[in-house]
């Protein structure tokens, strides 16, 4: 047996297919000193990845997904260790038909071949399905079968033979050593090993792991159930593990597939069955493996009906029987994303958790290049650990939304569809108000936002046809005519909205301004009181972020980001303080309320409260002042996302309600209305062409290509300089650009809407892929009710990105025209920004 | 020909039996649970006997509501019905277990044989069988691994042994006690496990008297497992290989 070493220069915990596929593009990365340990034996350890079901599917309506898939497809099969099967996803009802057209949609956006096929071709493809009560089929060709545990072996094999790995197993970890919030040293019953960096890739047993060092990492074991039912003489025949496609039967929530003489039969259907790290039996003591749980029968018994329906022919026989059921455990996140990269609790500290087979090897690449430069190919920020704010992060909100989210695995999730459960949790001062305005609430990092307002449904009546009621359902779903209504009483009088959501640091000391400048693009050294819109780029010129930052005083900055990324913002903003504590860092989210004031009238309502000056000329826009608001001291922030003359109100907290009291009050004469977030994040940032971070902007595009890009290059160094640099003399590889739609009526004559995501194409049907291979896809959508248009914003290579261009844009398995409005940044309304500086 | 198999609920466990941490009892918070190996044979060949022959299989347990989960198994496999007797534990003694049992028999009617497995797969005490059988007034015959109805309609069993094969003509109404390897037990098909979810099981609740056997406590052998050593990979695994077969005497 090999000893373990003293010192390593990375130690992985945990030999499942993640922590292998680490080790392994660590070594290709030229990490040397890589100690893998692992608790159980080798090459089975006893985890996850020892009784997955294996196969992969590659589409997914996330791009970051279906990327992580798509490569670790690639690595499987490099590896010889990938079996192409085909897969169908049959739909038994007509909504489910519906969304495998949207996956059609998907399959085009990633470009992953996948066609729509009848019922009868699927019992084609799979002869012992019955056709009869199916209604569609979603077919991809590249469905296959992989075996991670050989290809877990051959990697560290790789990683050995290159002198890079030594692996340690049947060997358990006791304890993580820290050191004034650094990683030191793992503990194990075969010796301590100091280390600056330790992987955590431990599947279900990870939040147990990371607590030894004092780090959460959010996920909970849950069942999944699945059975072997044979010998099935068809299947023994092939004398092959896999000789048929795979089925996923949607709408039961279940697949079945051939495994060998057996056909193999697994669930989401059931009810969720959470478990806790610390309850899951030893390597000894469990009959088949810690994670292959006794199979409770109760819950699967519906799903026997089900899977007797649709195979019936071999499943209905005497001699085929149950050989082996279990219920196996994996990682369910509140989200139900990956959970990786830097825990931001302990420096050196990684997570590599709550990883499908289908992701294992890819996710292994892109966290071994996070490690090694400090970003990754593909943008990460959906799996990001540091995405989850403190209560995400309490076992209580782990487990109600895995809980929620477990039948969401095969279920049709809507774009904009909301939680249930663990609502509540952040309410703004002004929530009262809201809910007495009957706000419809959606959730943005745990804080509850209004989406709008049905008590302005008197506002429809105001504008009747400039107002889009949108026909089908889907479209119509978690939206509301009201948005626009309210969007064009924002632009005709005024408008308050919630935006307490904000995140926002407060960054001091003699060494902010130089901090804050390595950190962003903009020129932050600019007189007190001005304010300044900014991307923050990733090392290699990606976005990592887009924000204000507000210069309050010479040594004393405030950074505002958004609600939705301002976890991850503070964890990047905090990691690179400076180590001569020149300048520090305060999260003042909590203390500070945020009330959006928008509209021609919006002076009007702001004067008529303050005895300050509140002229352009006093308060020019892009600056920044204190001023007293009803006797509420008030930070105004001349600002907009929304195109439209007004303010940011930023005020004390507590003072919330006061200041809501006081503007609405004021505004009442000026027909002042309530609105949504529908407004801001879409129909009023629509019109004017603004980015929203995570839609259009992420590590995968560059300032120059978003439209972003600033006219000077500030002389500080700052983090992606030198590839932001480059991208400004090449030329880029797309540009973002906004599109309207022509014609929205489909086949069946009703008016449809594309809610994003879908993939743009050529006139011909062609699909439209820049030299980087980067698809065209609709990055968000949404009704411009000034322009009495439907916009649609998407990167497109130089060839398309011309003003006038036509296209098509692909929505539920339909092509409907778009034309290219606007190529780059100027807003389509209000293109001179009069309003926005009245 | 009637037959009733005895069937137990024990738990699954693997290389390590938990126990809990006062010793008294099997730590079974994580555990599945089962039929023992005995006892799904002797399942098996009530339902092939049934089958052949005709008549009804019936199976019974004694302990909690959820042995009914065991029941239904057995119902799958293809038993006719289920008795519960309901005691609320299987930790009962084998007096205690024999009274459930024979409570349970009390109101079917005399069956041609009542089968056991040789011994419960978690207390092994190998008594149940015997003393139900002596309670009844039948013959009883034990370690069976070979089972079948001859022309004259009594049973013929046979059972190994170190010094060759004991043959036992057994007339029946029997009780017979059968050791795994007496058949290949089946599993249950998807239609059976849907049948027998949906049996009606009859229940008899019983609260026997303890008998005379009490368990002091539960106590783990000393750690002996040496695991699993690799004696090295490919050709140059071979002379560690031979030392080993040589230390075992086998070259």
């Amino acid at each position: 047996m090999t000893e373990i070493p003293e010192r390593a220069d990375v130690v992985v915990i945990g030999a499942g297919i993640v922590g292998n596929s680490v080790c392994h593009h660590l070594a290709e990365l030229g990490w040397r000193d890589i100690v893998l340990v692992e608790k159980g034996p080798l090459p089975d350890p006893g985890g996850s990845t020892g009784h997955a079901s294996n196969f992969i599917f590659p589409v997914d309506h996330s791009r970051e997904i279906t990327a992580l898939t798509t490569d670790s497809m690639r690595q499987y099969e490099k590896l010889g260790t990938l079996v192409t099967s085909g897969g169908v996803e049959v739909a038994r009802e007509p909504q489910r038909v519906e969304e495998l057209k949207r996956r059609m949609a998907s399959a085009r956006a990633w470009g992953v071949e996948a066609e729509l096929i009848a019922p009868r071709r699927v019992a084609e493809l799979v002869p012992f399905v019955d056709p009869d009560i199916l209604l569609a089929g979603f077919w991809t060709p590249s469905v296959a079968v992989v075996d991670p545990l050989r290809a877990g072996a051959l990697m560290r094999e790789q990683a050995i033979a290159d002198g890079a790995l030594t692996v340690s197993a049947n060997t358990e970890v006791t304890g993580i050593r820290t050191d004034r919030g650094r990683v030191r040293a793992v503990c194990t019953d075969a010796g301590d090993v100091e280390t600056p960096v330790v992987v955590v890739a431990c599947g279900v047993w990870s939040p147990r792991i990371a607590s030894l060092a004092g780090a959460e990492i959010p996920l909970t074991p849950a069942v999944h159930q699945m059975m072997d039912v044979g010998p099935i003489p068809e299947f023994e025949a092939t004398g092959t593990a896999i000789a048929y496609p795979i089925v996923r039967d949607m709408d039961a929530l279940m697949y079945e597939r051939q495994s060998g003489a057996d056909l193999e039969i697994g669930s989401y259907a059931h009810r969720p069955i959470l478990h806790e790290p610390d309850d899951i039996p030893s390597l000894e003591s469990a009959a088949l493996s810690p994670t292959q749980l006794p199979f409770t029968s109760d819950d699967f018994d519906p799903q026997l009906e089900q899977a007797l329906e649709l195979f019936g022919s071999i499943l209905d026989r005497p001699d085929a029987g149950v050989r082996h059921a279990i219920n196996g455990l994996l990682s369910f996140t509140p989200d139900g994303a990956p959970v990786l990269g830097p825990c931001p609790d302990v420096d050196g500290l990684w997570s590599a958790a709550a990883v499908w087979i289908k992701e294992g090897p890819g996710v292994g690449r892109m966290l071994a290049e996070w490690l090694t430069h400090g970003d990754c190919e593909y943008d990460m920020h959906g799996a990001d650990i540091a995405r989850f704010y403190p209560h995400q992060r309490t076992r209580e909100h782990v487990r109600a939304r895995a809980n929620e989210g477990f039948n969401k695995t095969y279920g049709i999730v809507h774009p904009r569809e909301q939680w249930e459960s663990s609502r509540g949790r952040k309410l703004s001062p002004f929530h009262t108000r809201e809910r007495e305005a009957e706000a419809v609430f959606f959730e943005v990092g745990g804080w509850e936002r209004p989406h709008w307002y049905a008590s302005n449904r008197g506002l429809l009546d105001e504008f009747g046809d400039r107002v889009t009621h949108r026909p089908h359902e889907w479209d119509a779903r978690w939206w509301s005519p009201i948005v626009e209504a309210e969007h064009l009483a924002l632009r005709s009088r005024a408008a308050m909205i919630d935006l307490t959501a904000f995140a926002q640091f407060d960054v001091r000391g003699p060494g902010a301004l130089d901090y804050l400048q390595r950190m962003t693009v903009a020129q932050l050294d600019r007189p007190v009181g001005r304010l300044c819109y900014t991307p923050v780029l990733t090392p290699g010129g990606g976005f990592r972020s887009d924000l204000t930052v507000v210069r309050l005083a010479e040594d004393h900055f405030r950074v505002i980001t958004g609600g939705a990324d301002g976890a991850r913002d503070r964890f990047w903003f905090e990691s690179h303080l400076p180590a001569d504590g020149s300048a520090s860092l305060v999260d003042v989210t909590s203390a500070v309320c945020t009330l959006g004031l928008w509209g021609p009238r919006a002076r009007d309502v702001l004067a008529a409260t303050t005895e300050d000056d509140v002229s352009g000329d006093a308060l020019p826009f892009g600056t920044a002042r204190w001023i007293d608001v009803d006797g509420i001291p008030v930070l105004a922030l001349r600002v907009s996302y929304v195109g439209d003359l007004g303010w940011e109100l930023h005020a004390p907290f507590e003072h919330g309600q006061a200041l809501w009291d006081a503007i609405a009050g004021a505004g009442e004469p000026h027909g002042i209305v309530p609105a949504g977030i529908g407004v801001y994040g879409t129909t009023g940032r629509l019109e004017k062409g603004y980015r929203l971070m995570g839609a259009e902007l992420d590590g995968e595009y560059d300032p120059v290509e978003a439209g972003l890009a600033l006219p000077k290059v500030k002389a500080a160094d700052f983090i992606g300089k030198d590839a932001y640099l480059a991208a400004r003399e090449g030329t880029p590889a797309a540009t973002l650009c906004t599109l309207t739609v022509d014609d929205h009526i489909g086949a069946d004559g009703i008016a449809r809407y594309p809610q994003s995501g879908e993939p743009i194409v050529t006139t011909a049907g062609e699909r439209i892929v820049d030299r980087e291979g980067r698809g065209s896809v609709v990055t968000s959508a949404g009704p411009a009710p000034s322009l009495g248009d439907y916009l649609l914003m998407a990167y497109l290579p130089p060839e398309f990105a011309v003003e006038g261009t036509s296209l098509q844009v692909e929505y539920m398995a339909e092509r409907y025209p778009v034309t290219v409005a606007r190529a780059g940044r100027t807003p389509l309304f209000d293109p001179e920004d009069t309003r926005m500086k009245a | 020909m009637d037959i009733v198999v005895c069937i137990k609920r024990v738990p699954a466990f693997g290389a390590q039996v938990p126990l809990t941490d006062d010793g008294s009892a099997v730590d079974t918070r994580h555990l599945g649970f089962t039929i023992g190996p005995h006892e799904e044979c002797a399942v098996e060949e009530a339902v092939r006997l049934a089958s052949a022959h005709g008549g009804r299989v019936t199976v019974l347990s004694v302990g909690p509501e959820e042995a009914g989960e065991q029941l239904r198994y057995a119902l799958a496999m293809g038993a006719h019905q289920g008795v519960l007797v309901d005691t609320g534990t299987t930790d009962l003694d084998p007096e205690a277990t024999a009274t459930a049992v024979l409570a349970g028999l009390a109101d079917e009617p005399e069956p041609d044989l009542v089968l056991f497995g040789d011994a419960s797969a978690d207390a092994g005490h190998g008594q149940v069988g015997i003393r139900v059988a002596l309670a009844r007034d039948l013959p009883v015959v034990g370690g069976i691994t070979g089972l079948e109805i001859d022309t004259g309609g009594s049973l013929r069993a046979t059972r190994e042994s170190p010094s060759g094969t004991e043959l036992f003509r057994v007339p029946m109404p029997a009780a017979v006690a059968v050791k795994e390897g007496l058949n290949l037990p089946r599993y249950p098909t998807l239609p059976g496990r849907l049948k027998a979810k949906k049996a009606e099981l009859r229940t008899v609740t019983c609260d026997p008297e303890p008998g005379g056997l009490h368990t002091v406590g539960l106590r783990r052998p000393a750690d002996d497992r040496a695991g699993a050593v690799p004696l090295g990979r490919g050709a140059g695994a071979a002379p560690a290989v031979v030392d080993v077969l040589a230390e075992l005497g086998k070259v």
